[in-house]
């Protein structure tokens, strides 16, 4: 075991980084609070919990949540019917376009109970924090402006643009014509 | 909104009017409006009889390379549906019927009244969430008509009879789940009393079945497996294996990884064909799940294949493994054709299946025997077909492993051939839409989630090395090669139409083309609105004019909400059809054309 060296290297590397702040593990208080969000009647938008502005919108802007949100987008098979967001069988989710609203709510509703037109729900699945870090990640793709914090490569094949680098919205589409 | 072309009636010469009036007004460049057609209707109503029909010569009134050039647009009816239109119409003299995509709507058309007046319509209930499921480029459900009566199956599941005089409901039953991802991709086939149908849904991991229902009530009579315990699949005393090892017990369970046949797919989404004379019927069986094939080590019986069963009990006669362990989301359910011909100078029953691995195969249908599989697109990831054994020669540079990437695979999942093909006596030539497309696979690890996609592989689709993404195969079925192509710029999805001495097909970018069947020549071509996934129809009127009809409807409206800066998109076709236009206008619409 070499673990003098490392001993020796580690106050370097902490003086080297001001790392982002990574929450790892979560206070069970705040997971639970997490779930705290509230609804309009129609399923669409409504007040996101109050620890998230509390915790400086971790799962919007963290590098380290949004790198968890694309690989629960891998892993809970979301690639199946939206492909890597372009769509499929379900809708595209990076061309800013969206069906049930583009905020956090709105988006985290969408994963908790699903929606009529064949999204499944993930209520059983995903606990609430995986369900932020997944809203926090497609906010991202789906976004008008490109953020710094998201992803910039793929550990997959690239498929599009990176996360990073990929405002959503080239030209809105239209609207059905009825 | 409706077209009707009506003949203007001088004194007693009669005109042929087709009336494609571009409407302006309504801001829709590619509407269509009537211009005097309340007129030129009460003309047609004042006239006794029909007109029309005692002044055109009889031989003009045939659909053929002669006339075809004088086909001209009767009418359109629209259904503002916005989904991908894959189910042909259906017509039985007097009257058309059509059936929208999911959420389904049921038409019935007039065919007796100049622009088509709707007799009745049905819409049966729907479970919204089937939507999600529908994958790849399979369809959306079917309808057959036998005896007087309607059978549908819808997307969501639903298996029903109506009355086709009215529309009244005979007998509605479940026969799909959604939640778990299945559905219902084709028409149901009535045969001898019985109605057979099989599940989709090899992306979701569903495991595959064909089942027979009883036509009077919809009762079922039997339903057998693509994988599992032999008994479950229809395996037994009838059954003549023909390939090293498939005489071993169990197959189904014993070729596969433990407990992987459970979500092993296999689905049985193409057409099913029934031979009255020797009571089998066959069938192709879809991919194995999930993609990654490390996750599915072994042969993975009885996926990907041909199977011949016994249309009283289901009992399996025989099976083809096409694609032995599929290693590329190809399966065995492109639809095939049973001909009755001289092969090498003795007359066989044959069965011809046009492979999704881009072979065309011409089997003894009695006996299951490969006599010829000759490549018709491209192919690369195979180097031809072992005729004893049936294995195809693997390229082991064209393997796929977990967390690798393999390039250019020809050809590309969802297959070589997608649409029905079509075949002609008189010209000896098949008639094959093919799809020359290629693609990058990177096998990842796959997670079983009920409902969700079992795929573990990332596609990204592109074009075949020479001319266009798609390709009309006039194929010398005797010879093993094509007699010509006419190129394609758009991977071809909809079945072929071959009638009179002509092949009619439509295109993703919603052309209608009419091509003499012996040389290949386009002789008449119609612009649609809307991308054509569906094979046109010809049949003869109630007035005794031959008549053509094509359901357009692409499904890319805005409703579909597809973003192809993502290679990825559409299970990778994304990436070929960057080019492709927008429908102007993506309801599906019925484009129905008449010969003077
Ligand atoms: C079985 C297919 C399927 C799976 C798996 C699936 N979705 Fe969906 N999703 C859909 C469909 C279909 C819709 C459209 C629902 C509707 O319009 O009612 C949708 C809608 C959505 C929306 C709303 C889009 C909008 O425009 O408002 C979001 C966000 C979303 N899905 C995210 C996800 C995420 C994240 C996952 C993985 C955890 C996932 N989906 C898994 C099929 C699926």
């Amino acid at each position: 075991m070499r673990v003098i060296p490392a001993a020796l290297l580690l106050p370097l590397i902490l003086a080297g980084c001001k790392r982002e702040a990574r929450e790892t593990r979560l206070d069970p208080p705040v997971a639970e609070a997490l779930g705290g969000v509230r609804v309009m009647a129609n399923g669409i938008s409504g007040q996101p919990p109050m620890v998230n502005a509390a915790q400086g919108e971790p799962y919007r802007n963290n590098a380290y949540q949004l790198a968890q949100g694309k690989r629960l987008y891998e892993w809970f098979n979301c690639q199946g019917c939206h492909a890597d967001g372009g769509g499929a069988s379900g809708p595209a989710l990076m061309n800013g376009w969206w069906r049930y609203g583009p905020d956090a709510v709105s988006i985290f509703v969408t994963l908790r109970d699903g929606r009529p037109n064949g999204m499944p729900s993930f209520r059983d699945r995903l606990t609430t924090e995986q369900m932020w870090q997944l809203t926090g990640y497609l906010q991202n793709l789906g976004a008008t402006v490109a953020a710094t914090a998201a992803p910039s490569r793929n550990d997959a094949m690239q498929t599009r643009p990176a996360e990073n680098r990929a405002p959503a919205m080239g030209a809105l589409p239209v609207s059905p014509d009825r | 909104m409706r077209l009707a072309a009506l003949p203007a009636v001088v004194g007693h010469s009669i005109t042929p009017v087709a009336a494609a009036v571009v409407d302006r007004e309504l801001g829709q460049p590619w509407g269509f409006r009537v211009t005097g057609w309340a007129v030129a209707a009460l003309l047609a109503m004042a006239l006794p009889g029909n007109v029309g029909a005692a002044e055109v010569p009889p031989a003009e009134k045939e659909l053929t390379p002669a006339s075809v050039g004088q086909l001209r647009l009767a009418f359109t009816f629209r259904t503002h549906h916005p989904g991908p239109a894959t189910q042909a119409p259906l017509a039985d003299g007097k009257t058309l019927f059509l059936l929208t995509p999911f959420p389904h709507t049921l038409y019935a058309l007039d065919l007796a009244t100049p622009d088509a007046t709707v007799r009745w319509r049905y819409t049966p209930e729907a479970d919204g969430t089937a939507r999600g499921r529908s994958c790849c480029g399979e369809g959306q459900g079917g309808m057959s008509l036998e005896g007087g009566r309607l059978y549908v199956n819808t997307l969501d599941g639903r298996t029903l009879a109506l009355d086709a005089a009215n529309g009244a409901p005979a007998w509605e039953v479940r026969t799909a789940d959604p939640s778990s991802g299945e559905s219902l991709a084709s028409a149901p086939l009535p045969a001898g009393g019985k109605l057979l149908l099989g599940n989709a849904g090899d992306r979701f991991g569903v495991r595959g079945w064909i089942a027979a229902l009883d036509a009077g009530t919809g009762r079922r009579l039997w339903r057998l497996h693509s994988t599992g315990e032999d008994a479950e699949v229809g395996i037994g005393a009838g059954f003549r294996p023909l390939y090293p090892g498939d005489d071993r017990a169990d197959r189904g369970v014993a070729s596969w990884p433990p407990s992987a046949w459970q979500q092993g797919g296999g689905g049985v989404s193409g057409p099913i064909l029934w031979d009255a004379g020797s009571g089998l019927v066959f069938h192709g069986t879809g991919h194995p799940a999930p993609l990654v094939p490390d996750q599915r080590q072994g042969d993975n019986r009885w996926t990907s294949g041909l199977f011949a069963r016994e249309l009283e009990t289901g009992r399996a006669r025989w099976f083809d493994p096409l694609n032995s362990h599929d290693l590329y989301g190809l399966g065995a359910t492109a639809s095939s054709l049973l001909l009755d011909r001289d092969w090498r100078g003795a007359p066989r029953r044959l069965l011809v299946h046009p492979d999704a691995n881009g072979h065309v195969y011409v089997l003894d249908r009695g006996t299951g025997e490969i006599l010829s599989a000759e490549p018709f697109v491209p192919v690369n990831a195979t180097a031809g077909v072992d005729l004893a054994t049936g294995a195809l020669r693997r390229d082991e540079s064209k393997a796929v492993r977990r967390g690798r990437m393999t390039r250019d695979i020809c050809p590309a999942s969802p297959g070589a051939v997608t649409g029905a093909s079509a075949f002609l006596p008189e010209t000896g030539l098949l008639y094959i839409p093919s799809r020359r497309l290629c693609m990058d696979m990177e096998a990842r690890n796959a997670n079983y989630i009920r409902g969700t996609g079992f795929t573990g592989a990332n596609l990204r689709l592109r074009p075949a090395d020479g001319e266009g993404q798609g390709a009309l195969v006039g194929w010398d079925l005797e010879a093993g090669r094509p007699a010509w192509t006419v190129p394609e710029r758009f991977p071809l999805s909809g079945g072929v139409l071959a009638t009179g001495g002509l092949v009619v097909y439509g295109t993703l970018d919603g052309v209608l083309k009419a091509l003499d069947a012996r040389s290949g020549a386009v002789l008449w071509q119609f612009q649609a609105a809307s991308g054509i996934l569906s094979r046109p129809v010809a049949f003869r009127g109630p007035d005794g004019h031959a008549q053509l009809a094509v359901l357009a409807g692409s499904g890319d409206g805005p409703e579909a909400e597809i973003d192809r800066r993502d290679a990825s998109a559409e299970d990778g076709m994304g990436n070929v059809l960057r080019d492709l236009p927008r429908s102007p206008d993506p309801g599906v619409t019925l484009y129905m054309f008449r010969l003077p």
